[in-house]
């Protein structure tokens, strides 16, 4: 009895502190995904001012995480769709990333609805440089968001790391959206803590992919019920995610995932 | 082999430069011989001519074995002529130098009374009375010359001032008359520095020598303090900037930083340096201490005066500018870039990754996307492409699977060929024309293939490539 009592008064004064935290700064002020059911489980979409981490769920995902980080980094930045405007985009690459799964393209980046002018690169040695020059440019008020990528395990990223990263987010207001290649996710300060797989997109006509897809997997949610996996679509005319379109031909479900992995929740 | 140079004391037993080495040998046996080694001369006098830079920003090494220095304006610093040459002359000496020095009004002048008179210092005027009983040879003419006058009888320099000019360039050449002008004094020919003069400098001397990193930052942020003071006063903002660090033992190490626009703040420009100092590779080493330390601008731009809104407004750009010049300074200018479109439909020609540090040029627009379509080129370029191994149903058709990183993937959606033809005036007849295909596995995963080389008119085992991951 007496422990339980103990435990409740625990809990509410972790609450307290967890609400303190937030009342210095203006009340975290949201961007939503643009999928309902999503933005519904978040709670009116994600934080701006914090850290959002994205892991690539197997090596050969590296291309889908990118586009799954890259889409929260425009989201977050809240670019026009208009070409040259907007606030700048800082992305950190770490040399390994860039060596194993390629170096950032602007034609791409411009086809998937970014200006690639606004965007500033800068290539590290190592993680350790990476996180260092992303909690520098984090603390620049005047960029729309930060991207981080690290190859591999990354040690150098721990939980007083990251939660510098959050502090400085936090403070100057500018999100950060820490890209994991060939990871595994390990505990942090982030907010958000997503895996992200490619997913079959509905093909075109003439057996064409089509638009990018994902598969998510909401493995950690600060301040709400932590999980969640869902299936959207990344809108390049209106930079916003969306619910897959079912119509044309039916989304099959590749045969080699477990069978509990197909209780996908359709978003909406 | 022939004696090329000799030191005091072996001129005192008569072994002049030109002997040979036998003649020599035979005459002190007991000589120490050295080779020539003209590159370590050259080294050595170009470092001597770096630790010169302390008196006078305009030094410029002179010929093989002299360091000439522009000290206009920078003389009441040292106390005068003659105690600044004996400052030069002493800390030479401390090194192990045996120096000759002298101060004169024009080069030539010092040249000649540097190495052919005793006089330390000639008044600004006095130069001609100061050369004229010097060697015809103080005139630095080559050999033939000089040969040519004493053998006309004419053997100091009073011998062909004191003669009508007109029939000793009519016999000697224009250059003669040329030279004696600029020896005497009566014709300034300015030196050409080996290293720009900056355009605002500051700088700071001690007595004893510093080596804590804790004095060297307090003297940079004192020294940009006094930098920036300067350049406000003419209105000026510095682009390239550059530390001089000048060790007591003669090595000076120069650190030179860039910023993307005119910078006039101490507190930016001391924080640059920080950031300099600290990601240098092979970081500064004081030795025994430095004695001096120099900020200099190397190049300014106007700058106006900005009034800081109330609002904040406007102050977006300047702290981007402030955030990438932070970034290059600890990283080079190369490592911090932004994109330009390039004119090229090779895609890894299709853009430029320019310094960010760089004033924007012109450059295309980027491909505007068509609505409603996938994209079609990918978010991430692998440079050079990777190698895979494929399965085609067809020779020029899309692979049916293809295996990259040891894990096979299974094609079920392909778009394609997008034909790229090889850029022949760049990179020869020979290049081959890419065939790329956007294609989809079953787990979803779309990548960029290409197949280099047209199956049967090009190669006839054409060869796969991974060129791109799509989101």
């Amino acid at each position: 009895m007496i422990e339980r009592d103990i435990l409740a008064r625990l809990r509410q004064s972790l609450a307290c502190i967890e609400d303190r935290k937030w009342a210095g700064t203006s009340p975290p002020e949201r961007f939503a995904l643009g999928v309902g059911a999503i933005d519904a489980a978040l709670g009116g979409g994600l934080p701006r001012r914090a850290v959002h981490e994205v892991f690539a769920a197997a090596m050969a995902d590296s291309g889908a995480a990118c586009g799954f980080g890259l889409g929260l980094a425009l989201r977050m930045a809240g670019m026009a769709a208009v070409a040259g405007e907007g606030r700048p985009i800082v992305w950190v690459q770490q040399a390994m990333a860039a060596r194993q799964h390629g170096l950032l393209n602007p034609n791409g980046l411009a086809e998937f609805g970014a200006s690639p002018s606004l965007f500033i690169l800068i290539e590290t040695r190592d993680a350790l440089q990476a996180l260092r020059t992303a909690h520098e440019a984090v603390r620049c008020a005047a960029l729309g968001a930060v991207v981080m990528e690290l190859w591999g395990p990354a040690k150098e990223l721990g939980l007083a790391e990251s939660r510098r990263l959050c502090l400085a987010a936090a403070g100057s207001g500018v999100g950060l959206v820490v890209l994991r290649l060939e990871a595994d996710p390990q505990p942090s300060a982030a907010f958000s803590r997503w895996s992200v797989a490619a997913a079959p997109s509905v093909t075109l006509e003439a057996a064409a992919p089509g638009h990018p897809r994902f598969d998510l997997n909401l493995l950690r949610h600060r301040g709400g019920p932590g999980s969640g996996r869902w299936r959207v679509e990344w809108n390049r005319d209106e930079l916003v995610f969306r619910q897959p379109a079912l119509s044309g031909a039916v989304v099959s479900l590749p045969s080699h995932r477990p069978a509990g992995a197909t209780a996908w929740r359709d978003a909406g | 082999m022939r004696v090329a140079h000799a030191n005091r004391e072996a001129l005192a037993l008569g072994l002049v430069p030109g002997l040979t080495l036998a003649d020599a040998r035979a005459r002190v046996p007991e000589v120490a011989v050295a080779d020539l080694d003209r590159a370590a001369d050259r080294a050595l006098l170009r470092r001597i001519a770096d630790w010169c830079d302390r008196f006078t920003p305009l030094t410029a090494c002179d010929g093989d074995d002299a360091v000439m220095l522009d000290i206009t304006g920078c003389v009441h610093l040292f106390g005068g002529e003659a105690a600044m040459r004996a400052e030069a002359v002493a800390r030479l000496g401390f090194m192990g130098l045996t120096v000759r020095a002298a101060i004169a009004a024009t080069p030539d002048a010092a040249r000649a009374v540097a190495r052919y008179s005793a006089q330390g210092v000639v008044a600004p005027g006095d130069e001609a009375a100061a050369v004229r009983p010097l060697p015809v040879a103080a005139l630095g003419l080559d050999g033939e010359r000089a040969l040519a006058l004493s053998r006309a009888g004419l053997k100091t320099i009073a011998d062909i001032a004191d003669r009508p000019r007109a029939p000793l360039a009519a016999r000697f050449g224009a250059e003669l008359m040329e030279r004696l002008a600029r020896v005497l004094g009566e014709t300034d020919h300015p030196i050409s520095p080996d290293r720009p003069a900056p355009e605002l400098m500051v700088e700071r001397r001690f007595a004893d020598p510093i080596a804590h990193a804790g004095d060297i930052d307090a003297t940079l942020a004192g020294l940009a303090r006094g930098l920036s003071r300067r350049l406000e006063e003419h209105g000026l903002g510095g682009r390239r900037f550059e530390a001089s660090f000048f060790r007591a033992d003669g090595a000076v190490r120069r650190i030179a930083i860039a910023s993307g626009r005119p910078v006039r703040d101490a507190r930016i420009l001391a924080r640059l340096y920080a950031e300099r100092l600290d990601a240098l590779a092979d970081p500064l080493d004081p030795g025994f201490g430095f004695d001096m330390v120099r900020l200099a601008a190397l190049s300014c731009e106007a700058m106006a005066e900005r009034q800081a809104r109330f609002d904040g407004g406007d102050e977006g750009d300047e702290a981007v500018g402030e955030l990438i010049d932070r970034l290059s300074a600890r990283f080079g200018p190369a490592r911090v870039m932004r994109f330009a479109a390039a004119d090229s439909h090779v895609p890894e020609r299709g853009f430029h990754a320019v310094d960010a540090i760089a004033a924007p040029g012109a450059a295309p627009a980027w491909p505007v996307a068509v609505p409603d379509e996938p994209p079609v080129a990918p978010l991430r370029l692998f440079a050079p492409p990777q190698p895979v191994e494929t399965m085609a149903e067809v020779p020029d058709g899309p692979p049916l699977r293809f295996r990259w990183r040891r894990i096979v993937h299974d094609i079920v959606a392909a778009e394609g060929p997008e034909r790229i033809a090889p850029e022949w005036w760049r990179d020869g007849e020979d290049a081959l024309t890419r065939d790329y295909f956007r294609v989809e596995d079953r787990h979803g995963r779309r990548f960029w293939l290409f197949r280099e080389g047209l199956y049967g008119r090009e190669t006839e085992r054409p060869r796969w490539y991974l060129h791109g991951l799509f989101a």
